[in-house]
């Protein structure tokens, strides 16, 4: 895949560093992380385990906090925000794909997809509108009465993936999205990803471990003991 | 909406260990209800006394007499409606574990003291000009099968010999909480044998019953009563009608004290074991709230669902725990009949039932709910790797 001309930056991260405190020990996890990210871009963070790259996305999404440095996220300056501020600017700009789904297992594939849009101001009708369009992007209206434990793991990676974009984000962030799938359901949550980047214009900050995954970016950036490399493919 | 859909689903997630923690709240709320419903009972007596009534007794013991020529002059006293007279009489049904309480009254004015037995006017009548007639409580009659007419025999044990009576009237009571197994009868037939057989106690009664025009004028009148037989050979004790039936229940205090802390200990045990159905719930669930609070919900909303989840268990076992105390009531005062006269659970022990089951519920779910609201994201969501 080739990368797309920047029109604008979405994602600016200026000086950020980040360490854990272990015991009396202070580690380092992040070292003066300077990048900045185009809006319509597939960015894929390699690694190896421990390079700070989760950290870094945990960041980039609002839910973990750096120490020094800033993240402006859509001409938001997200370091800055109040943890409530900071909830309501994920409802609004974020949605996520995680590795292992992180589904609601007593809520169905449709009231999964619903969650989100709970925080808006969307009327019932509004709602269902949304995730019925949300689960055709995916290609699962005819499993939206499914509870989880009665879908396959790429059906629920799907159905994670319509609640990452029902609410319209501003990034889709994904942590490992393949990590707990067989081949064939990596290559269709793969599929799906680069579609929503296409068709949708998504701006798509993915961490994987899998060459195969990271050949879909459009950008490849690698960590290693907490600093970035220079933009890679 | 949702949310309680999310709260009512998660609280049946686990179906056996809902229903192990709903039927644990039940049962101790339902042995919460039944032990305050026995402490309840355990004061029919005092509950049911009236305030316009006084009891004047001996003022050594209730075990020693006094003369039967006090009514008159009690009757004087200024204040004094009406004034009854009776002794606790002890009699025996065939054996002695067939108990009830049984008195010699008279019977005229006993009846227009005590409106809360209400018998009908044929009935009221017949008691009255018969002076073998007795009178029993409907449970009574109930229990051993009298109806109107019946000879019953009862063996003194403080009055030696058989006695025999035929029922004149079952009396019902007028409020719930009024005894229906009491026995009474003429208090002139008991002396009337007592004169023959023990003159030396004949004429003399165990208690006077004393209506008063007024409530307010208990003190004055006991007062009063007290005074006129200061330094007699028999001086007088006169109280409020309330504090006699107290004196009773205080001689038991400490085993309503023991079965008192016992209802509290259950609520706590109950409590301590739910928290610690709720902490696991919750250490289960981490990654579930972090993932809540990642779409963007706040503390607040996962702290809701948590506790919501802890009331809707430890409220549905308040429930079932209330429904069954009816059932379980009634086979219990089936039982214990003859020693509780009343054990009916009230509209307070169900408010009581549903507050502890609240409390429980409120206690259980103040520590997940506080470590739900309060989880860091990032480690929530290792949880589930």
């Amino acid at each position: 895949m080739t990368q797309q001309p920047c029109r604008q930056n979405i994602v600016s991260v200026q000086d950020l560093s980040k360490s854990y405190q272990r015991g009396a020990q202070t580690v380092p996890v992040l070292e003066n992380i300077t990048f900045e990210i185009c809006e319509g871009e597939f960015l894929a963070l390699m690694g190896p385990s421990g390079s700070g790259k989760s950290t870094l996305l945990n960041i980039l999404a609002g839910i973990d906090k750096a120490d020094s440095g800033t993240v402006t996220v859509g001409g938001v300056d997200i370091s800055s925000l109040s943890e409530t501020d900071l909830a309501q600017w994920r409802a609004v700009n974020v949605g996520f794909i995680f590795q292992f789904y992180n589904l609601m297992p007593v809520l169905t594939a449709y009231e999964n997809v619903e969650l989100p849009l709970l925080l808006t101001g969307l009327s019932r009708r509004e709602r269902r509108e949304h995730v019925e369009t949300a689960l055709a992007v995916v290609n699962l209206q005819d499993r939206m009465d499914h509870y989880p434990s009665q879908l396959s793991g790429g059906q629920q990676q799907r159905v994670a993936i319509a609640r990452a974009v029902v609410t319209d984000p501003t990034i889709l962030v994904a942590d490992e999205p393949t990590g707990d799938l067989d081949r064939v359901s990596a290559e269709d949550v793969l599929g799906l990803m680069g579609r929503l980047n296409r068709e949708f214009g998504k701006t798509i900050i993915m961490v994987t471990h899998d060459p195969r995954a990271a050949e879909r970016a459009h950008l490849v950036r690698h960590l290693e003991k907490g600093v970035m490399s220079d933009s890679g493919r | 909406m949702f949310m309680l859909k999310l709260i009512f689903r998660n609280a049946m997630r686990h179906k056996l260990r809902s229903s192990l923690t709903v039927v644990g709240v039940a049962i101790a709320v339902l042995a919460f209800g039944l032990l305050r419903t026995l402490v309840a009972a355990w004061y029919l007596g005092v509950e049911s006394s009236s305030a316009s009534r006084l009891v004047t007794r001996n003022a050594i013991s209730l075990v020693f007499l006094l003369p039967a020529s006090y009514q008159e002059k009690i009757r004087q006293v200024p204040g004094v409606t009406a004034v009854s007279y009776g002794n606790w009489f002890g009699g025996v049904y065939i054996d002695e574990k067939n108990f009830f309480p049984n008195f010699a009254v008279e019977p005229k004015t006993y009846l227009e003291l005590y409106p809360e037995f209400v018998l009908t006017p044929e009935e009221r009548k017949a008691f009255l000009v018969d002076r073998k007639g007795c009178v029993v409580g409907r449970k009574l009659s109930e229990r051993f099968g009298w109806n109107r007419g019946d000879a019953v025999t009862l063996r003194g044990t403080i009055f030696p010999g058989d006695w025999e009576f035929v029922v004149r009237g079952v009396y019902d009571g007028s409020q719930r909480t009024t005894d229906e197994t009491q026995f009474f009868f003429h208090w002139d037939y008991l002396n009337e044998s007592v004169r023959k057989t023990t003159p030396r106690r004949a004429d003399q009664v165990g208690f006077y019953i004393l209506g008063l025009a007024s409530p307010d004028l208990a003190a004055e009148v006991s007062l009063f009563v007290d005074g006129m037989f200061k330094n007699s050979l028999a001086e007088t004790l006169t109280e409020t009608e309330r504090a006699f039936q107290m004196s009773f229940v205080s001689m038991t205090e400490a085993i309503i004290v023991a079965i008192r802390l016992v209802s509290y200990v259950v609520i706590v045990i109950i409590m301590v074991v739910a928290a610690n159905t709720m902490a696991m719930t919750a250490r289960e669930r981490i990654a579930e709230y972090a993932t809540m609070k990642t779409l963007g919900f706040g503390g607040w909303h996962v702290a809701g669902v948590v506790f919501g989840e802890s009331l809707v268990l430890a409220m549905a076992g308040g429930c079932l725990g209330v429904a069954l105390s009816f059932p379980a009531a009634q086979g219990i005062g089936r039982t214990l009949s003859q020693f509780v006269p009343v054990f009916r659970i009230t509209a307070e022990t169900i408010y009581l039932d549903l507050l502890a089951a609240f409390v429980v519920g409120a206690v259980a779910g103040v520590f997940p709910t506080w470590r739900g609201a309060t989880i860091n994201i990032a480690d929530g969501l290792r949880r589930i790797a």
